[in-house]
């Protein structure tokens, strides 16, 4: 009979580097930063990592486990590269967790990188597929850009109401940026500003769409009774779901383009697994997958944050904001954070377990009991989605 | 008895105004304006959406052979006409041959395809002709040239037009030509070139037609022949034989401009538009040479009628706003390049693979659900070829089921500024189709402040991208054209 994860591994170490465009850093400068922050953070020595799983989506940012071992200098040991799309650093703590839950280990290292600033491009790469490559002239932003004008379209906004709903997430969001001295992004903006910006794909413009950046972040992970050898505030693992889409979206006609339906499936998985039943009073805060603004708005809905089409009223509310009922990006997510792909599931997590810790500063959540990540891989109509929640 | 059993024509939406080219360069403005094929067209694409329409009610299965003529294939090494076959869905049992080289390719083939059917080797065969000529920047050939194409189905039953006879001259003669080398036109001294070449050899090429079938002047409804680039010979030719100016079949100049080996064939299909039953009709065309025809309109023609061919084609129009849009498109300048990756290469397996899906649109209907389907390539995170069921997960229990002709209405779009193309933004749509089944296109032929969710778009054939040798053709959504 399968088994919940809730309360039987804990993250005892994390590290993450400054999120940015690292002209000076190699993808090696970074993982090395962040491995030992993490080491440093959990107490122990290289040599106590037992197995490791490795993030990148770009093989220009590291290939297989060598990736990770050979900056690392890591001795001989078994190494797993995780592949998930922008999810990818989120699956690679995921299968670190089952490992050791597994009992087959006692100190695991997950870790994430990505080298995004070495390519000279703007955006992101559509990544090498193999295939005919005889399919649309679609980017990122164009991808999630479809869902905000069904969005608009669907629930009678009219493009500037739309924009203007849209807008207070980045004007969130670079607030708390702002609060984040590891964050990419560290300066406030204004509606007018996001309002007046170029657009990218219609209708989001440049500050509806999150920081291409390099990064890495990192987690050592222990089995819940060893956790308080380590240190006396670990966080626990409650849940760990995720939901790869049949990618219908684009097929099939059943598709709203208005949710996510892997984000919304992942959600009741990762509640259920924790036991919650009522996430938007028991989860206090989350760092969610917010690539583009229209995201961040539906996987509030998706998640049961705000009712269906109605998250315009909770963002107006300021529900989502440092000072509201349930924070969202209190690091400043994507958006300021920045997006290192392959380090972005392991950046939230990084939040929620300083957060949890009390160790935030400026951004500091009152008494946050449960910490929720979502971190999203794909198009809306086809994506992998990882929901984790972690509590003390 | 041979003849003309179909027709379909295809002018690009965009129309420039030869005053632009003044505006650019100075010099002598032409009158009237010409045709300009969008950046995603090419000979190919236009040569497909002419035998489209030409097709228009017409069973593939009965079409067994597809002829295209062009002076501008987008392969010296690789026949095209096979690639149009595939996005007509005709059979694999096929004629298909590439006629090329001269600018009279299109009579060529009419005449090789009525051979082939007087000698009973094929029943019915299609021959669709379009050309993309680039004449160089300021120069009377840029003015004068314009794309488009015209198609022609040739059999025995249902004949439209019968073809009463024929007579061609052969005639070397670089007046004018590309070399293997060339990229633009080039001309003899303009005189010489038309006193020996055109206003001589299509003269002798139709008094030699009339004199081998005892006919006069008089015993024709239309004279349609097509017009060099000094388009003043056009009417010179027709006043030497002593036709009527009344007779003589406009030559599309004013309005589209010389589309090389489609001309003659274009022109002729404006003539079958407007014929009667029992019009004769003399049909000639130029080029190191010259075909003559003599055609008898039957009654069958009004059979015909609902194609979009060159009436409805020329009223469906929008002038471009500038001559550096045409350069641009044509790609003859240097443009700063995207700041975006370089793409994959392209797989030559893949595409074989994928070549009904590619190239004929076709997707499946599930036998369990009856949902239609439509697979889209790995770069949008799909899969080709569909083996299960995106709705009930039935494996392997489908039939075939084609997109082409099916109308969709958008579900959702953008206007994407960061995607790597000729006329930004890519405008990218989801589209539902009529029938069911949703797949993503790029939108061509849009302007993009009238894109709209609910917007009722078609299926047009276009060039996606060229890349390291290939050129990849794939289908576009466009708004309702006419």
């Amino acid at each position: 009979m399968a088994e919940s994860i809730k309360n039987k591994v804990a993250i005892v170490g994390m590290g993450c580097t400054k999120f940015g465009e690292l002209w000076d850093k190699s993808a090696s400068d970074l993982i090395v930063e962040a491995a030992y922050e993490a080491y440093e953070d959990a107490g122990i020595e290289p040599k106590d990592v037992q197995a490791a799983w490795f993030g990148t989506l770009y093989e220009f940012s590291g290939m297989a486990g060598l990736g990770l071992t050979v900056p690392l200098r890591l001795q001989y040991k078994p190494v797993t590269r995780v592949e998930n799309m922008c999810a990818t650093g989120s699956d690679a703590l995921r299968n670190a967790c089952y490992a050791v839950a597994a009992g087959v280990y006692d100190i695991v290292l997950a870790l994430g990188v990505e080298k995004l600033k070495d390519q000279g491009i703007s955006g992101l790469g559509m990544g090498a597929f193999a295939s005919t490559g005889v399919s649309p002239t679609i980017t990122a932003p164009g991808m999630f850009a479809m869902m905000a004008t069904k969005y608009f379209a669907r629930y009678g906004l009219s493009p500037d109401e739309g924009k203007r709903m849209l807008a207070l997430i980045p004007v969130r969001s670079h607030h708390n940026g702002a609060l984040n001295p590891k964050a990419h992004y560290q300066r406030e903006i204004t509606i007018e500003q996001v309002l007046a910006a170029p657009i990218v794909a219609w209708p989001l413009g440049i500050f509806d769409c999150c920081g291409m950046s390099d990064g890495s972040a990192a987690a050592i992970v222990v089995r819940a009774e060893d956790a308080k050898k380590f240190r006396p505030d670990p966080v626990y693992v409650k849940a760990l779901q995720m939901c790869v889409g049949p990618g219908e979206g684009q097929i099939s006609t059943d598709y709203d383009y208005t949710h996510v339906e892997e984000t919304y499936r992942a959600g009741l998985a990762a509640y259920a697994e924790a036991g919650i039943t009522d996430p938007r009073k028991e989860v206090s805060m989350a760092e969610v997958h917010d690539c583009f603004s229209i995201t961040e708005a539906t996987i509030m809905e998706d998640l049961q944050f705000s009712p269906r089409g109605r998250v315009k009223e909770d963002l107006e509310a300021g529900t989502f904001t440092l000072e509201g009922d349930l924070p969202v990006q209190p690091d400043g997510g994507l958006k300021c954070f920045g997006h290192p792909i392959g380090a972005s599931g392991l950046r939230m997590m990084y939040e929620m377990y300083l957060q949890l810790q009390g160790k935030a500063g400026p951004r500091q959540i009152k008494n946050p009991q449960l910490g929720l990540t979502h971190n999203m891989g794909g198009q809306p109509s086809s994506c992998t989605v990882s929901c984790l929640i972690v509590g003390l | 008895m041979v003849g003309i059993t179909s027709y379909g024509a295809y002018i690009p939406l965009h129309r420039l105004s030869r005053e632009e080219f003044f505006r650019a360069w100075g010099g002598l403005a032409l009158p009237g304006e010409r045709a300009v094929a969008n950046f995603d067209e090419d000979s190919v694409t236009m040569a497909t959406e002419a035998a489209i329409d030409c097709m228009k009610g017409i069973d593939p299965k009965t079409v067994d052979g597809l002829f295209f003529a062009t002076t501008t294939s987008p392969y010296r090494e690789k026949q095209c006409s096979t690639i149009i076959s595939v996005a007509l869905d005709l059979g694999r049992e096929i004629r298909t041959a590439d006629f090329t080289g001269s600018l009279r390719a299109g009579t060529i083939a009419i005449a090789s395809a009525m051979d082939a059917i007087n000698a009973g080797a094929a029943k019915s065969i299609m021959i669709t002709a379009a050309d993309l000529r680039l004449g160089a920047p300021a120069g009377d050939f840029e003015q004068a040239l314009g794309d488009g194409g015209a198609a022609l189905l040739l059999g025995e039953k249902g004949v439209i037009a019968t073809i009463e006879g024929s007579y061609s001259i052969s005639d070397d003669f670089s007046g004018v030509w590309r070399s293997d080398a060339d990229t633009f036109v080039r001309t003899w001294e303009d005189r010489m070139v038309l006193d020996e070449g055109y206003s001589a050899v299509l003269p002798e090429a139709i008094s030699g037609l009339m004199k081998k079938y005892n006919l006069a002047p008089g015993d024709f409804a239309k004279v349609v022949y097509d017009a060099p680039t000094d388009i003043r010979r056009h009417p010179r030719v027709a006043g030497g034989l002593k036709f009527d100016a009344a007779q003589l079949q406009d030559s599309l100049f004013m309005t589209v401009g010389n589309t090389g080996a489609a001309l003659a064939m274009m022109m002729l299909v404006a003539a079958l538009e407007e014929a009667k039953p029992g019009d004769r009709i003399l049909f000639a065309s130029y080029g190191n040479g010259a075909d003559a025809f003599v055609l008898q309109v039957t009654p069958e023609i009004e059979k015909v009628r609902d194609r979009r061919g060159i009436k409805n084609h020329l009223a469906s129009k929008r002038v471009l706003a500038n001559y550096e849009t045409y350069v641009r498109w044509r790609g003859l300048i240097t443009l700063e390049a995207a700041r975006r990756p370089d793409r994959s290469p392209t797989s030559i397996a893949g595409l074989w693979r994928d070549r009904r899906i590619i190239l004929g649109l076709w997707g499946v209907k599930c036998k369990v659900c009856g949902t239609p389907q439509y697979a889209q390539g790995a770069g949008l995170g799909g899969s080709t070829p569909l083996r299960v069921c995106v709705n009930c997960q039935a494996k392997d229990q489908f039939e075939d089921y084609r997109f082409t002709d099916k109308k969709a209405e958008i579900f959702t779009f953008t206007q994407d500024n960061l995607a790597d193309t000729v006329d930004p933004p890519a405008t990218i749509t989801v589209v539902d189709f009529e029938g069911g089944g949703r797949a993503v296109f790029d939108m061509t032929d849009r302007d993009p402040a009238e894109v709209k969710v609910g917007m009722p778009v078609e299926m047009t054939f276009r060039k996606l991208y060229f890349d390291r040798g290939v050129h990849n053709y794939f289908w576009k959504t466009r708004p309702l054209r006419c």
